[in-house]
C-alpha cells in the first residue's frame, strides 16, 4: 500500500513540475553559478580601466566583506600597473589599511607618476603646437596626420590618467584631421570607449552610427565591437529589445578583443536575458536558439544557455531556478545591475503568459507548483496580468481554475462602434459650439472696429 | 389728455395688424423715457390692456414698471403674478420685436422670486418665456442660464434636464454659455447623469476665452471630480484646441485639493482617498463640492469591484471585501447587490457559500431595440455631419473670415513670389 502511494505521489509531482522525464536529472545537476562569484576568474576576463571599475563596483555593492577586500586588493594591483593616481587614492582610502602594509598609501609612486605625467603633457603640448604652427603655413596632409596623432596621444594620455572629459574632447578633436576612413573608425571607437566609461550612452549610440555610416567595409571585429557598444547603449536606455538584437548580431570574431569594455560572456548574458524578456517564442527560436553565431557565446555561459532552452521548452521551474541562482552575481555587474529586476519581472510575466496561452482552463494548483509559488501569490500575479490585458482569462477563485476568455469579436465591435459614434457626436457638437463662439467673438471685435 | 392715457389708447388701437404694431413700436420707443419717469403710476394700466393682444405695449409698460428697484417682499408679491400672467399670455411675434426688454423683464422675475425665496414659482414661467424667445431649439437665449439656476435652487432637476437635451449651437454671448453649461452640469450631477455633466463641463473648460473667469475655474473643479466618478481617471493635460490661457492657468488654480485628489485616486487605495477627502473637507466644503468629493470615494469602491469582474469568474464575498478594502463580507454583498441592480455589473450572489459569480454582459446586439438604437444613432450622426459640412461651407463663404484669411495669405504670397537674386536686377 505504502509503495503504491509513493509512486502515484511521485508521478503527480512530475506532472505538476511540468518537467516531464528530465525533471529529476535536472534538479539533481548542480547549478554552477549559484556559487559565489569567483572574482579572480571574473577579473581575468577584462583589461584596462573597465577591470578596475568593475572590481570597484563589486567592492561597493557586495555585502560580503571578504569579497569586498578581494576586489579591492585586485583593483589596487591593477591600478599600480597604470598611471591613474586619482583612482589609486580613492582605492587606498576604501581599503583603509584592512589589507596590511603592502596595500597602503604609496606616496612616492604617486609622485613619480605625476611628475612623469607632467613632463609628458608638456612634451605633447609642445609637439602639438609645433605641428599646428606648421599646418597654418603649409596645409599638407602629412602635417594634418601628425596633428591627429598629437590629439590622439593627448586623448590616450588623459584616458590613462582618468581625466575622461578631457580625453573625450581630445579624441573628438582628431575628427577634423582624419584623412582616411580608418582614422574615423579609430576616432569613433576611442570616443565610444571613453563615453561608456563616463556613462554617457547617448554619445555611444551617436558615434556607433557614425562609424557604421562609413563607406568602406569594416572588418568583422570592428563590426562586432560596434554591435556590443550599441547593445550596451540600448540596454542602459532600457530599450531591451533593441539591445537584444544588437547583442545577437555580434559576431564570434569578437573573442577577447573588446575586453576593455565587454567580455564574450557578458554578450551571452546581456543578450540572452534581454531576448528572453522581450522576444516572442518564434523570435526566441529563430534569433537565439537557432543562431549559430550566438551559440558560440552561449557556450561560454552554460547557465544562460540552459535557462533559455528551459524557457523555450516550458520547463519554467528550472528556468526560474537558474535565474534565481544567477541573480546575486548579475547584481554585481556594472552594466546589468540596474536592469536585473525589470528583466526578471518581464521574464517571469512572459513565462506566466506563455504557460496559460495554450489552455482553455488551467488548474491553479498545478500552475503554482510549476512556478514554485503559492496559489494565493499566483492569483495576485495573474490578476495583475489580466488587469494589464496581457492574459485573456478569468480566474475561478472558488475552484482555483483559470479559464481562458475568448473575446467575442462581434459584441466587441458593436460596443466599439457605438462608443466611437458617441465620441464623434460629442466632439463634433462641442466643436461646432466652439467655432460659433469664436465666430461670435470675432464678430464683436469686427463691429467694434467699425 | 394725460400722455399715459393717450399711450394706452394707442396701444389698444394699434395692436391688430403687423403694420400697426410696427407703428406702435416706434411710438413706444419714443415714449420709453416718459414711461420710465412715470413708473410709479403705471400699475392701473395692467388692468386696461390684455397681455395676449397688446403684448408689445404690455411689455414696454412692464419694463418701465419693473425698472424701479423693488426691494420689499410685498411689492415683489404684487409683481410676480403680473409678470407670470404676461409671460404665459404674450404673443410670440410681438415680444420678439423687443427681445432685450423681454429678457430684462424675465430677469426681473428671477430676481423677484429669489427675493421671495420661492424659486419654484419662477420655473414654469421661465420655461415658457425661454421657449417663446427661442427662434429654434439650437438657439441659446440669455434666459437659459437663469432658468437652470431656478431649477437648481428649486431642486426640480428633471424640469431642467428637459432643455439640456436640446443641442445648442447659436450663442448670443459667451457668458450665457458658460453659465448654461455650468448650471446644466450641476443639474446633471444631481440626476447622476455624469457623462452628460462631463460633456457640459468640458464645454466650459475648453471654450475659447481671452481672459480667465470664475465660472471656468469652478467648472474645472467639478470637471475633475466628475471625471473621476465617471471614468476613474483624470488626465491633467487639456485637449490642444483648448485656449492657451486655460491650459496655463487652470491647473495652478485647482492644484490643491483637486488635482492632488486625482493623484490620490490613481493610486487606487480607498483608505488614502478617504483620508485625503477628510483632511481637505473644509476646502471642498467652501467650494460646495464636499458631496461630490464623497461620491468620488464611493465610486472608487464600485470601480474596484468592476475591475474584479474582468479578472474573476467567481470570488467569495470575503475576498471582495478584502480586495476593495471593505469592512465586512456583508458590506461587500450590499455593494455588489446595488451594482447588479443598477446594471453596472452582471453577477449572481450565492448566499449559501458566500460566492459571487460574475457573468458576461448579456447584451448580444441582436434585439430589435438594439438595432433601432443603432439605426437612430446612425441617423443622428448623419444629420450631424451634414450640419458640419454646412457650417464649413458657411464659414468658407463668410465675408469676415475670408478677409482675415486673405490678409494673412497676402503675406505668404509675397514670399512665394520671391524672385531669385539673379533675376532681381
Amino acid at each position: 500500500m505504502d509503495g503504491d502511494d509513493d509512486i502515484s505521489g511521485q508521478m503527480i509531482d512530475e506532472i505538476y513540475a511540468n518537467g516531464g522525464e528530465e525533471t529529476d536529472q535536472r534538479s539533481r545537476r548542480a547549478i554552477m553559478s549559484g556559487d559565489q562569484l569567483d572574482i579572480e576568474a571574473y577579473a581575468a576576463l577584462y583589461s584596462g580601466r573597465t577591470k578596475i571599475m568593475r572590481l570597484l563596483f563589486i567592492a561597493n555593492s557586495s555585502k560580503n566583506p571578504t569579497v569586498q577586500l578581494d576586489a579591492l586588493r585586485m583593483a589596487y594591483d591593477e591600478i599600480k600597473k597604470g598611471e591613474n593616481t586619482q583612482l589609486f587614492r580613492e582605492v587606498v582610502q576604501k581599503i583603509d589599511g584592512r589589507l596590511g602594509p603592502n596595500y597602503d598609501m604609496d606616496l612616492s609612486w604617486c609622485e613619480v607618476v605625476e611628475r612623469k605625467a607632467e613632463q609628458k603633457k608638456e612634451r605633447l603640448e609642445n609637439e602639438l603646437n609645433a605641428y599646428r604652427d606648421c599646418f597654418i603655413s603649409f596645409q599638407t596632409n602629412l602635417i594634418k596626420e601628425s596633428i591627429r596623432m598629437g590629439y590622439n596621444d593627448f586623448g590616450d594620455f588623459y584616458y590613462s590618467h582618468g581625466q575622461l572629459g578631457d580625453a573625450f574632447k581630445s579624441y573628438v578633436r582628431t575628427r577634423d584631421y582624419c584623412t582616411t576612413s580608418k582614422h574615423i573608425i579609430h576616432m569613433c571607437l576611442s570616443t565610444i570607449l571613453v563615453s561608456i566609461e563616463m556613462g554617457q550612452f547617448s554619445h555611444v549610440s551617436s558615434y556607433v552610427s557614425k562609424a557604421e555610416q562609413g563607406t568602406d567595409p569594416l572588418d568583422p571585429i570592428t563590426i562586432s565591437k560596434l554591435r556590443c557598444a550599441a547593445g550596451l547603449a540600448n540596454l542602459e536606455t532600457k530599450k531591451y529589445k533593441l539591445a537584444a538584437r544588437k547583442f545577437l548580431e555580434t559576431g564570434p570574431e569578437l573573442g577577447s578583443h573588446y575586453n576593455e569594455v565587454i567580455a564574450a560572456q557578458d554578450v551571452a548574458t546581456y543578450g540572452g536575458l534581454c531576448a528572453l524578456a522581450t522576444f516572442d517564442r518564434a523570435e526566441l527560436k529563430s534569433k537565439v536558439i537557432d543562431n549559430s553565431n550566438f551559440r558560440n557565446f552561449l557556450e561560454l555561459v552554460p547557465e544562460v544557455r540552459e535557462l533559455i532552452n528551459d524557457f523555450y521548452s516550458s520547463h519554467y521551474a528550472s528556468c526560474l531556478e537558474y535565474l534565481g541562482n544567477l541573480k546575486a552575481n548579475l547584481l554585481l555587474d556594472i552594466h546589468l545591475h540596474d536592469h536585473v529586476e525589470t528583466l526578471y519581472d518581464q521574464i517571469r510575466h512572459k513565462a506566466l503568459i506563455q504557460y496559460t496561452h495554450p489552455f482553455v482552463s488551467v488548474d491553479l494548483n498545478m500552475m503554482a507548483n510549476a512556478f514554485k509559488t503559492t496559489v494565493v501569490g499566483l492569483e495576485k500575479e495573474l490578476e495583475a496580468l489580466i488587469t494589464d490585458n496581457q492574459i485573456q482569462a478569468r480566474i475561478d477563485s472558488h475552484n482555483k481554475i483559470l479559464y481562458a476568455r475568448h473575446a467575442d469579436q462581434r459584441n466587441a465591435t458593436f460596443q466599439r462602434v457605438l462608443e466611437t459614434g458617441r465620441e464623434f457626436d460629442r466632439d463634433v457638437r462641442s466643436m461646432l459650439l466652439r467655432s460659433n463662439l469664436i465666430k461670435h467673438d470675432y464678430n464683436i471685435r469686427a463691429s467694434r472696429k467699425l | 389728455m394725460d400722455p399715459l392715457e393717450a399711450l394706452v389708447a394707442q396701444i389698444q388701437g394699434l395692436s391688430s395688424s403687423s403694420a400697426d404694431i410696427a407703428r406702435l413700436h416706434t411710438i413706444l420707443k419714443q415714449s420709453d423715457d416718459s414711461l420710465r419717469s412715470n413708473s410709479s403710476r403705471l400699475s392701473p394700466i395692467f388692468s386696461l390692456i390684455d397681455p395676449s393682444i397688446h403684448s408689445l405695449g404690455f411689455l414696454y409698460v412692464l419694463d418701465a414698471f419693473t425698472s424701479t428697484s423693488v426691494s420689499n417682499q410685498q411689492q415683489a408679491e404684487e409683481l410676480v403674478p403680473i409678470i407670470t400672467r404676461f409671460i404665459s399670455g404674450c404673443s410670440v411675434e410681438q415680444i420678439r420685436l423687443a427681445p432685450e426688454k423681454f429678457i430684462y423683464v424675465c430677469k426681473r422675475l428671477k430676481d423677484q422670486v429669489m427675493l421671495l425665496e420661492a424659486p419654484i414659482r419662477g420655473v414654469a414661467p421661465m420655461f415658457t418665456a425661454l421657449r417663446k424667445l427661442q427662434v429654434s431649439t439650437e438657439h441659446l437665449t440669455p434666459l437659459h442660464a437663469d432658468f437652470l439656476l431656478l431649477c437648481l435652487l428649486a431642486k426640480s432637476y428633471k424640469t431642467g434636464l428637459s432643455i439640456l437635451d436640446d443641442d445648442v449651437f447659436e450663442v448670443d454671448h459667451p457668458r450665457d454659455l458658460y453659465l448654461y453649461c455650468y448650471y446644466g452640469g450641476m443639474i446633471c450631477i444631481g440626476q447622476k447623469r455624469f457623462q452628460k455633466a462631463l460633456d457640459l463641463l468640458h464645454n466650459v473648460v475648453t471654450a475659447p476665452m481671452t481672459m480667465m473667469n470664475a465660472i471656468v475655474i469652478e467648472a474645472y473643479k467639478k470637471y475633475v471630480l466628475v471625471s473621476l466618478i465617471r471614468h476613474g481617471l483624470f488626465s491633467t493635460s487639456l485637449p490642444k484646441y483648448c485656449s492657451p490661457l486655460a491650459q496655463r492657468n487652470l491647473k495652478p488654480f485647482c492644484q490643491n485639493p483637486y488635482i492632488e485628489m486625482a493623484h490620490t485616486y490613481s493610486t487606487g487605495k480607498v483608505a488614502d482617498l478617504e483620508a485625503f477627502v477628510n483632511a481637505n473637507a473644509d476646502k471642498f466644503e467652501s467650494d460646495n463640492n464636499l458631496g461630490l468629493a464623497k461620491q468620488v470615494v464611493s465610486s472608487m469602491y464600485k470601480r474596484n469591484i468592476q475591475r474584479l469582474t474582468q479578472t474573476y469568474l467567481t470570488l467569495s464575498l470575503e475576498d471582495i471585501a478584502n480586495t476593495v478594502h471593505l469592512n465586512s463580507a456583508k458590506e461587500a454583498e450590499m455593494h455588489v447587490l446595488q451594482m447588479i441592480q443598477d446594471g453596472e455589473i452582471y453577477a449572481t450572489i450565492n448566499q449559501k457559500d458566500g460566492m459571487v459569480r460574475f457573468l458576461e454582459d448579456p447584451e448580444q446586439y441582436k434585439t430589435c431595440e438594439m438595432i433601432e438604437h443603432i439605426d437612430s444613432s446612425i441617423h443622428r450622426i448623419m444629420a450631424l455631419s451634414k450640419k458640419l459640412t454646412a457650417t464649413d461651407e458657411q464659414i468658407a463663404c463668410d465675408h469676415l473670415y475670408l478677409s482675415k484669411v486673405g490678409r494673412e495669405r497676402q503675406r505668404y504670397d509675397f514670399d512665394d513670389y520671391d524672385v531669385p537674386q539673379k533675376f532681381n536686377i
